[in-house]
């Protein structure tokens, strides 16, 4: 996939590429030139990241080849145990869950996946949950709860997906009682925005004692379109609707709706998916440290204290 | 994909709408029948239309007075809270809306706090104004409904929310998106004192009120024909690529899939609320 704010450093990467094919016989000079032009792709690199307009966030975190969650199980995790079906109506592919082990720890993780080709991304909905992924999601809740066990959850969505089914089964009901059930359970919940924050979709799981968000990742209560196409009447007007939006992690770190937020690699997490994965786990086992160290009622008052306190006059 | 963009729709409509509460405007038009009805019977019809029984939006402030006996309430003022935290800017400022707003609807946001009676039943009402700004939820209505539940512990009593809202207010960003699990927290602590939290859903309860405290109470009762969904119709109409039947998203088809517990006609609302306070009341007895 490539970015349009991306060219000039795929266009150097692609010399880079071409002149080291031509430096196996050696040659000195054409060793400098690669050198030289890595060094200022490095720099290009630096510049375009610096300075990227809330638009072009939106862009990276919904990146193709950006991690998805089943790289984060396979990289950050071992022992997965997936665990499927709501018990009440059906399996919902859009969110995954199941027991698994982090550093000699057992959690509870689950999260959205929208599939990295075209038959995953059908399979799992584009990872836009239906009610039972909702429902799925609170049965492993109550399970973590009732095992004690430490919930991690992965929050990757456009939204929640608008359809008829979706509709008739629930979809509100099923998005209210994720959210009551995330405030309610006695063990910690610990939940990472790593691309695409989509609205009630992912609220519904990210109602954590601790929320995180990727460097480069967006949350927002619509999308940047939407929100063009409602407020301003035009969908090309996106780029203005995600500025005034706040929808970064820097601009919803300093407004203290989410708590930290994890670096990605320069470049973004599409250039190094398991170095992006190894500073999530870091971040993660360090907030599971000091949280498993609460009692259940504890951690219950703090998330209704954090979710009380959102807005209310400094 | 987002269920706030059904928002555009009702908004005209108020706008609209708006128009007909004029006192000075003797005569209205059925949205649905399109029968021209004399405002004074339309109000004493409850404005429920004399031809074709639709039932037309209220205002929070005549919801109120509908619902209490005689028409007697305590209003609780609105909670502070930060007014324009983005420093939001569409093709108008926020902060310029939201002065319209308040000069329109007299009241500093989209619900309105009261304490009243129902056939002598005690209860707290918060009464959403779809008037106002399409009765979103910004940061204001999510302190309200916790304001609205603290009361209702405050006095041991049942809470009754009556919803209209097109969801999420875009312009306070994930800030109106936090208040979601913020009324959840509202919702717990009346679960947690054991004191009844009744919804009634009117029109429109879509987006993120419906997919929060709305769909959360322990006892639905819905308007006819009220819409009622998580994504607005043509949302998803553009998702599957087909036309949704007419009746998609009522109260009725709700009621038909097992997410509401009733449809209850409004002149027949107060003697139907009471009942549940009462049987409520007495269940220690």
């Amino acid at each position: 996939m490539l970015l349009d704010f991306e060219k000039p450093i795929t266009e150097l990467d692609q010399k880079i590429h071409e002149l080291s094919q031509m430096s196996s016989d050696g040659k000195i000079d054409i060793l400098q030139d690669i050198s030289n032009l890595q060094k200022k792709r490095d720099k290009l690199l630096h510049e375009v990241y610096e300075n990227l307009t809330p638009f072009q966030k939106v862009q990276i975190a919904r990146h193709t080849d950006r991690p998805h969650f089943k790289d984060y199980i396979k990289h950050m995790t071992s022992d997965f145990v997936e665990m499927s079906g709501d018990r009440l109506f059906g399996e919902d592919a859009a969110i995954i869950g199941g027991l698994a082990r982090i550093n000699d720890r057992t959690v509870m993780i689950m999260g959205h996946e929208k599939g990295s080709d075209i038959d995953s991304r059908l399979k799992h909905n584009f990872g836009m949950p239906l009610p039972e992924g909702y429902r799925k999601a609170q049965r492993l809740m109550r399970l973590a709860e009732q095992y004690q066990i430490p919930i991690v959850t992965i929050v990757d969505t456009a939204g929640a997906y608008p359809g008829m089914g979706a509709e008739e089964r629930g979809q509100s009901e099923a998005i209210a009682k994720s959210i009551e059930t995330c405030l309610s359970v006695s063990v910690p919940i610990v939940s990472i925005i790593i691309g695409e924050g989509g609205s009630g979709g992912a609220i519904a799981i990210a109602t954590g004692n601790k929320v995180m968000m990727l460097e480069h990742a967006i949350y927002s209560v619509i999308s940047p379109e939407g929100c063009a196409s409602i407020l301003w009447r035009s969908r090309d007007k996106k780029e203005e609707a995600a500025e005034a939006q706040k929808l970064t992690a820097q601009d919803l770190k300093r407004l203290d709706i989410i708590d930290q937020i994890i670096p990605e690699p320069l470049g973004g997490a599409h250039r190094d998916v398991k170095k992006t994965i190894l500073n999530v786990k870091a971040a993660l086992n360090k907030e599971l440290d000091s949280l498993t160290k609460l009692s259940g009622s504890a951690l219950k008052n703090q998330r209704a204290k954090k979710y009380l306190q959102m807005g209310k006059k400094t | 994909m987002n269920w706030i963009s059904n928002y555009v729709r009702p908004k005209l409509r108020a706008l609209v709408g708006a128009k007909n509460e004029t006192p000075e405007n003797l005569w209205t038009k059925c949205p649905k029948c399109e029968q021209m009805l004399f405002m004074r019977d339309l109000e004493r019809n409850h404005y429920v239309c004399t031809n074709c029984d639709h039932h037309l939006r209220m205002s929070a402030e005549q919801r109120l007075k509908f619902l209490f006996d005689e028409g007697q309430y305590k209003e609780i003022d609105l909670p502070e809270a930060q007014n324009d935290p983005l420093k939001f800017k569409d093709t108008k400022r926020y902060s310029d809306r939201l002065k319209t707003y308040r000069d329109k609807t007299k009241n500093m946001d989209a619900v309105r706090i009261a304490t009243g009676t129902i056939s002598d039943e005690k209860l707290v009402v918060c009464a959403f104004d779809f008037n106002f700004m399409g009765g979103s939820m910004g940061i204001v209505v999510g302190e309200s409904i916790v304001r609205a539940a603290e009361e209702a512990l405050r006095i041991k009593k049942p809470l009754l929310i009556i919803t209209a809202s097109g969801g999420a207010r875009m312009q306070e960003g994930a800030f109106s998106l936090m208040q979601m699990p913020k009324s959840m927290v509202a919702v717990e602590m009346m679960k947690n004192a054991g004191l009844p939290y009744l919804v009634l859903l009117t029109d429109p309860t879509t987006g993120g009120v419906s997919a929060s405290f709305a769909m959360a109470g322990d006892i639905a009762i819905a308007e006819p024909e009220a819409m009622i969904g998580f994504a607005g119709r043509r949302v998803i109409e553009e998702t599957i690529r087909e036309k949704l039947p007419d009746n998609f998203q009522t109260a009725e088809h709700l009621l038909e899939h097992g997410m509401i517990d009733m449809v209850v006609h409004r002149h027949e609302l107060r003697a139907k609320l009471s009942r549940i306070l009462r049987l409520l009341n007495q269940r220690h007895a």
